[in-house]
């Protein structure tokens, strides 16, 4: 197996799919001949020609509704969003037309639209381009939202989207596009609504998406040296479809649950699946649900205190301990 | 948000705490697992650990203040926070009335559920409902044991898991009814030696059910035990029964094993008298007077009637009072003031075969007497030789708060004297 980059990852899904199937096509600001603002899409535009990949204006909201027509009569576009903070000038498209398509058309129409891009803070760009928008997409019956966390589920998990029939939209981190991880050579995808034990424990759930499942096995190993406790790391990588089963089986293993992730924290992800888990299992409860999310505030733009804002290792830690008092 | 600290629930018995000593002042930064200050607790003292960080924004009760367990003793919040206002705070109690304590007059052994036994009820009744996880409630259901019960182990004296898998996986625990009845394979006659059944319980075998889990619970029981030469009690009890015979009358009175032990206990009790005394919470109670209580069997149950002042009576007094009292509890017409008070206690089951055993504490007691039976078996005499003796196994279960080993080796040491040389009786 090839170790490669998680950016080198999603390209490779790309490359892949754009030859399995001459529909799809790739359209964004800057993804032709700048070879895309972090690099993902380089050398796509040369190997594929420019009737494949598109470069578009600065507008998200006409760009996504040419995808969006385009899936509705059978290409399967790939739109790169140069952040998921721009999403919302197309918030029209992206939910009510992608998402209520193949509904109001008692479905005899599909919109099988992908769209990517970082969707993360960390990064010192500032409240306006450091949104993490999956709790709100997901909220909307019709759409699906993946995120990956390393290199193998961002190749299977695109791979999974373009291949879908219904609007998924894939939430990368540009922190994430230099890590390295085993990526196998042959095709496979990663299905949508599968989520992925990181890490085998028995004392406590740690439920994350994204970056937040970096965290957390970081955090996992310091509080297995340090405090002899054994951490299950459970990876949603879907958000919807949630894998509801892989959560569940875990707390009923381990009957405490930490849920972490790099949202905010109202509304957030984790409400939804800490709502899960008390309805589902509450049973099986020993202590009551924690959550570790982003500090509740504008993303701040000063680095170090950006930092704080975002979960880290030894916020999690913390947070567990008191899980496992 | 500021979070208010209450009084945790350190132990299953605990309804109020003592707050022995802040470790943190006002205004002082504190983080997880710092330790806070000092509670003792009706068992010990244990220590108080942060389990929110920030800053203590108030302290509602100060060192010495005892407080029931959920009352608040400290706000944690941010720094310029304004301390919440607990809502209803319960008032500090006075030390006298807050100590859960034992009744001036000791609680009766064996009347079913009284108003009298009310009183320790009403004081676990201050305590917040049990806090348990809904895991440790399942675990608990599964293994047929009460949460209530149990000390909680989680934040706030929470009944977690762990709490429930240690209850169900003790010895002591393992008894009750459910899986023993499964394990046991029916007769092959298809009929067993009695129906399944569970079998409701009258006020007499609840009461000591509570009284005994309450005194093996509360009370540290340590255990002593001593071999005696019978043999000398026995001729003398012969030679005593035999000119009481003779003379007939009034005083045709037989006495038996077990007054001579009586009468030797309360004896030893005025010999080594720290034995005769009672927990009462945060001091030890003397008693000037020796209220011996010993146990008598019932078909259904067992009570413990009381000689009064048994210090000041001969063994003929004691003999003729323990008669009547047996035959009273034979009948059922023990008034509860017969059964009260007593501050020491002994138990026989010499007439069972029994060679030795310890009995649990009739609280308040400080120590309950254990009688074997006199067994025939070969002994090494004084000038080492190999003799037939007559042997008696006492043991002495001691509360250890009361007594310590040392004041109950000089009690079983006095009692051996006695009974090896029972003519000291007479001095």
């Amino acid at each position: 197996m090839a170790v490669i980059s998680y950016r080198e990852a999603l390209r490779a899904a790309m490359r892949e799919e754009l030859k399995r199937d001459d529909k799809v096509v790739i359209m964004g600001e800057e993804v032709a001949q700048f070879n895309g603002a972090y690099k993902v899409t380089e050398g796509l535009l040369k190997e594929f020609g420019p009737k494949r990949i598109v470069d578009t204006p600065i507008s998200e909201a006409g760009f996504i509704g040419l995808g969006i027509g385009a899936s509705m009569l059978g290409i399967r576009p790939v739109m790169e969003l140069m952040f998921w903070s721009f999403s919302y000038v197309a918030f029209d498209q992206i939910v009510n037309n992608a998402g209520n398509i193949r509904y109001m058309s008692g479905g005899l129409i599909n919109c099988p639209i992908v769209i990517r891009g970082p969707g993360n803070g960390g990064t010192n760009v500032g409240a306006t381009h450091s949104h993490t928008p999956e709790a709100i997409l997901a909220s909307h019956p019709g759409i699906k939202v993946v995120c990956p966390a390393t290199p193998y589920d961002a190749k299977g998990l695109l791979k999974a989207a373009i291949r879908d029939n219904d609007p998924v939209y894939v939430m990368e981190n540009t922190i994430l596009y230099n890590d390295k991880g085993e990526v196998p050579d042959e095709d496979y995808i990663v299905p949508l609504g599968v989520a992925d034990v990181k890490r085998v424990g028995a004392d406590l759930t740690i439920v994350a998406h994204g970056r937040a499942v970096i965290t957390s096995l970081k955090a996992a190993e310091i509080l297995e040296q340090e405090h002899g406790v054994s951490v299950e790391v459970v990876d949603l990588r879907s958000i919807r479809p949630l894998d509801e089963e892989t959560i569940l089986a875990s707390v009923r293993k381990t009957h405490r649950a930490l849920l972490v992730e790099e949202n905010k924290p109202f509304c957030g992800v984790d409400a939804q699946v800490a709502y899960l888990i008390q309805s589902k299992a509450f049973d099986e409860l020993d202590a009551p649900i924690h959550r570790v999310s982003s500090i509740d505030a504008p993303q701040i733009y000063c680095k170090r205190m950006e930092d704080q804002q975002l979960p880290d290792v030894n916020r999690v830690v913390r947070e567990a301990l008191k899980v496992l008092a | 948000m500021a979070e208010i600290i209450d009084m945790p629930k350190l132990s299953d018995t605990m309804s109020v705490g003592t707050l022995v000593k802040w470790n943190i002042k006002e205004g002082q930064v504190v983080a997880f697992g710092d330790i806070l200050g000092e509670i003792e607790t009706d068992k010990a003292t244990m220590e108080l650990s942060c389990t929110v960080p920030g800053t203590i924004l108030k302290l509602y009760a100060a060192a010495g203040a005892q407080l029931p367990v959920g009352a608040p003793i400290c706000a944690i919040g941010k720094k310029g926070e304004a301390a919440p206002e607990p809502t209803a705070a319960p008032a500090p109690k006075a030390p006298a009335s807050a100590v859960p304590a034992i009744p001036e007059k000791a609680e009766v052994s064996c009347v079913p559920a009284a108003p009298a036994s009310s009183g320790s009820v009403a004081s676990q009744s201050d305590a917040s409902r049990t806090k348990a996880s809904p895991y440790a409630k399942r675990m608990a259901e599964k293994a047929a044991l009460n949460v209530a019960s149990l000390a909680g182990s989680g934040p706030g004296g929470r009944v977690v898991g762990r709490d429930v898998a240690a209850a169900a996986s003790a010895p002591a625990a393992a008894t009750p009814s459910g899986p023993l009845n499964v394990a046991v394979a029916p007769p092959a006659d298809g009929k067993g030696i009695q129906p399944d059944a569970d079998v409701p319980v009258g006020g007499m075998r609840q009461t000591i059910a509570r009284r005994l889990l309450e005194s093996k619970i509360t009370a540290p029981h340590f255990y002593l035990e001593v071999e005696v030469d019978a043999a000398p009690l026995m001729a003398m009890r012969e030679s005593l029964n035999k000119r009481l015979a003779e003379a007939g009358g009034e005083a045709a009175i037989k006495l038996s094993v077990n007054d001579f032990i009586l009468k030797a206990s309360a004896e030893a009790l005025r010999r080594v008298p720290a034995v005769n005394a009672s927990w009462a919470g945060t001091s030890i109670r003397t008693h000037s007077a020796v209220h011996l209580s010993f146990g008598v069997a019932l078909e259904d149950g067992l009570v413990t009637p009381v000689i009064r002042d048994a210090h000041a009576k001969t063994l003929k007094d004691i003999a003729i009072e323990a008669k009547a009292l047996i035959g009273k509890a034979r009948s059922k017409k023990l008034t509860p003031n017969e059964m009260s008070g007593s501050t020491f206690t002994v138990t026989n089951l010499g007439m069972f075969g029994v060679t030795g055993f310890f009995g649990i504490i009739n609280v308040p007691n400080a120590a309950i007497l254990s009688v074997g039976a006199t067994i025939k078996k070969p002994v090494v005499d004084a000038h080492d030789r190999l003799v037939i003796g007559h042997r008696m196994v006492i043991g002495l279960s001691g509360d250890h708060r009361v007594v310590d080993g040392a004041n109950g080796a000089q009690f079983l040491q006095a009692l051996k004297q006695l009974l090896e040389e029972p003519a000291l009786m007479l001095i």
